[in-house]
């Protein structure tokens, strides 16, 4: 197994300082700075473009900033420090992120190899992994796809599946690139029930969304990205409220409305003269 | 018309898509064969692999045409004790190296001066007993060595593939080439084939040969840029997941007596053949 000790545990999960971020000229993140503390959902609120994607790369340690700093745990992260085995394999056990299309998250043969796959890179043993993997397949109703090929899956399948495959080695952090994107109702909200629910959850969750009507269910503070900056941050109801920010940061659409619950979302429904609209006030 | 329109341009695009759906079932057949039973599939990978390489490395200097006959004789045998079909070999190995080996041997017969069996008539060109060996052991040389080849991969899962190669000390460096040169075929096939079945369904009319060419050079531009993107995509998504160019198994690879002896038999029939003058 590999030794954690080797990342501190500091107060701060992640910390952003004035990040700038460019793929070739095309800007992405223009000074970017926040702050994440361990054991809180984070929902990164934005429109497509607007940099969610990102930052999610850029918190996993795939790219690193043109400028400005990333901290994990505390400590910077760069290329050369990824290059120590010791820290990679460290960072790698603690953060996991599950890309937004499934079909790039499941590259191995059959679902169980796939599950397989992140602890055998991480050391565990083969008893170990054999042990974990069938518990994850049970624990996500998936173990009649156990030898099946990931990639002639359905789209709610493949997206257990690419949960799964990440949350067997039980990240304290995870990343969620548009986890409900392309989902029928029922399939989102299964994914919403095991990323609240799996192993009793208490984990940092960073979640990107621009779906509205998740966010009360897998957040407890919002960020909200406008072309690469930081718009605005808070609790989700603030920011739900907060109509205009919305509007500008193209989360909103015509049909979008407030419950007398406080739940932010748009459907189609029946008006009580009898046609179905979509959506309006209640 | 409109019958012979549908006929055109279907011809074209059904006919890529085609090939391309082919590519991909066949080599998800091969995943399935190097899963099943067989004599080579039982074997332990590293063993295997060394012993078939040991088979190609005399197949390819061997001085006898009858050694070269056997240890053809040799691949045969293997193939059919391992499931694997002659027509299988002979539609992916045989014929495709006759006719780029036969290109380049064909010239033999007329070129290297001997004895001469045979002129050509009209052109008058002699054929000669020593030309028509070389280029039977081009040929052969050829055939048997890519039947082996072939043979290692149609009889063994990849990723056993990549860490027998590993752990029989090729660097890391190539195996994570080797390992996603893999995936990046895969990843252009299921574009080509998204891309062709996106074209098919918005072709109104038919498409004349210049407009055909322009589609496959534009397809193809567009295909490498995106399997090229979707493959650096996958590595990241392995690279999360702890992936450092290393390859794991569930299964550890065991030698036991009978993959031993098998080696034995391998390195026996190579040390044979190599000493057939």
């Amino acid at each position: 197994m590999i030794d954690e000790g080797v990342l501190p545990g500091p107060p701060l999960a992640f910390e952003l300082a004035d990040v700038h971020y460019s793929y070739q000229d095309v800007p992405a993140l223009e000074g970017l700075s926040l702050r994440i503390p361990p054991g809180q959902r984070i929902a990164l609120l934005g429109a497509n473009g607007s940099g969610k994607s990102t930052l999610l790369r850029l918190l996993d340690a795939l790219c690193f900033p043109d400028r400005g700093e990333v901290l994990a745990f505390g400590e910077a992260l760069s290329e050369e420090r990824l290059r120590d085995d010791d820290f990679a394999y460290a960072f790698r056990r603690r953060v996991g992120l599950v890309f937004q299309n499934p079909d790039v998250q499941l590259f191995s043969p059959t679902v169980f190899d796939e599950l397989a796959f992140g602890p055998l890179q991480l050391g565990w043993g083969s008893e170990e992994v054999r042990r974990r993997v069938d518990a994850t397949l049970a624990e996500f109703s998936i173990e009649g796809l156990r030898h099946r090929a990931p990639h002639r899956l359905s789209g709610g399948e493949k997206k257990r599946v690419a949960l799964a495959s990440v949350l067997i080695t039980e990240p304290q952090i995870l990343l969620l690139d548009e986890p409900t994107a392309s989902l029928d109702p029922h399939s989102q909200s299964e994914v919403v029930r095991l990323l609240n629910g799996f192993r009793g959850g208490g984990r940092t969750v960073v979640t990107a969304t621009h779906h509205l009507d998740v966010v009360p269910e897998i957040a407890d503070y919002c960020f909200v990205l406008q072309g690469g900056h930081l718009a605005a941050e808070g609790r989700p109801a603030e920011i739900l409220a907060n109509e205009g920010l919305l509007r500008s940061s193209q989360l909103l659409h015509s049909h979008w409305h407030v419950h007398a619950d406080g739940l932010a979302h748009a459907h189609y429904h029946l008006h009580h003269t009898g046609g179905v609209d979509e959506g309006g006030a209640h | 018309m409109r019958g012979g329109h549908r006929h055109g341009r279907g011809d074209f695009i059904e006919r890529l898509l085609r090939g391309l759906l082919g590519a991909i079932e066949h080599a998800a057949d091969a995943e399935r064969l190097s899963a099943g039973p067989g004599l080579l599939q039982r074997m332990d990978p590293r063993i295997k692999i060394l012993g078939l390489l040991s088979l190609i490395v005399t197949a390819v200097f061997v001085k006898s045409l009858l050694a070269l006959g056997a240890l053809f004789a040799v691949a045969l045998g293997l193939a059919l004790w391992s499931n694997v079909s002659l027509a299988r070999l002979g539609g992916q190995v045989w014929l495709g190296v006759l006719l780029f080996t036969g290109v380049l041997a064909a010239p033999a017969p007329f070129l290297v001066p001997g004895e001469v069996l045979a002129r050509l008539p009209l052109l008058n060109w002699t054929i000669t007993w020593q030309g028509l060996r070389s280029a039977a052991f081009l040929i052969g040389r050829a055939e048997t060595a890519a039947t082996f080849a072939l043979l290692v991969i149609l009889t063994t899962p990849w990723p056993h593939v990549l860490k027998a190669l590993r752990s029989l000390g090729v660097p890391v460096v190539v195996i994570a080439i080797l390992g996603m040169t893999h995936r990046y075929i895969f990843l252009l096939l299921s574009s080509a084939v998204q891309m062709f079945e996106a074209h098919r369904s918005r072709l109104m009319g038919p498409l004349k040969g210049s407009d055909r060419r322009r589609l496959t050079a534009a397809s193809a531009v567009v295909l490498l840029d995106k399997a090229l993107r979707l493959s650096s995509e996958v590595h990241l998504a392995m690279v999360a997941r702890g992936y450092r160019g290393e390859v794991h198994l569930v299964d550890d690879f065991r030698t036991r007596i009978s993959d031993w002896i098998a080696l034995a038999g391998f390195l026996t029939i190579a040390a044979a053949a190599a000493g057939v003058q």
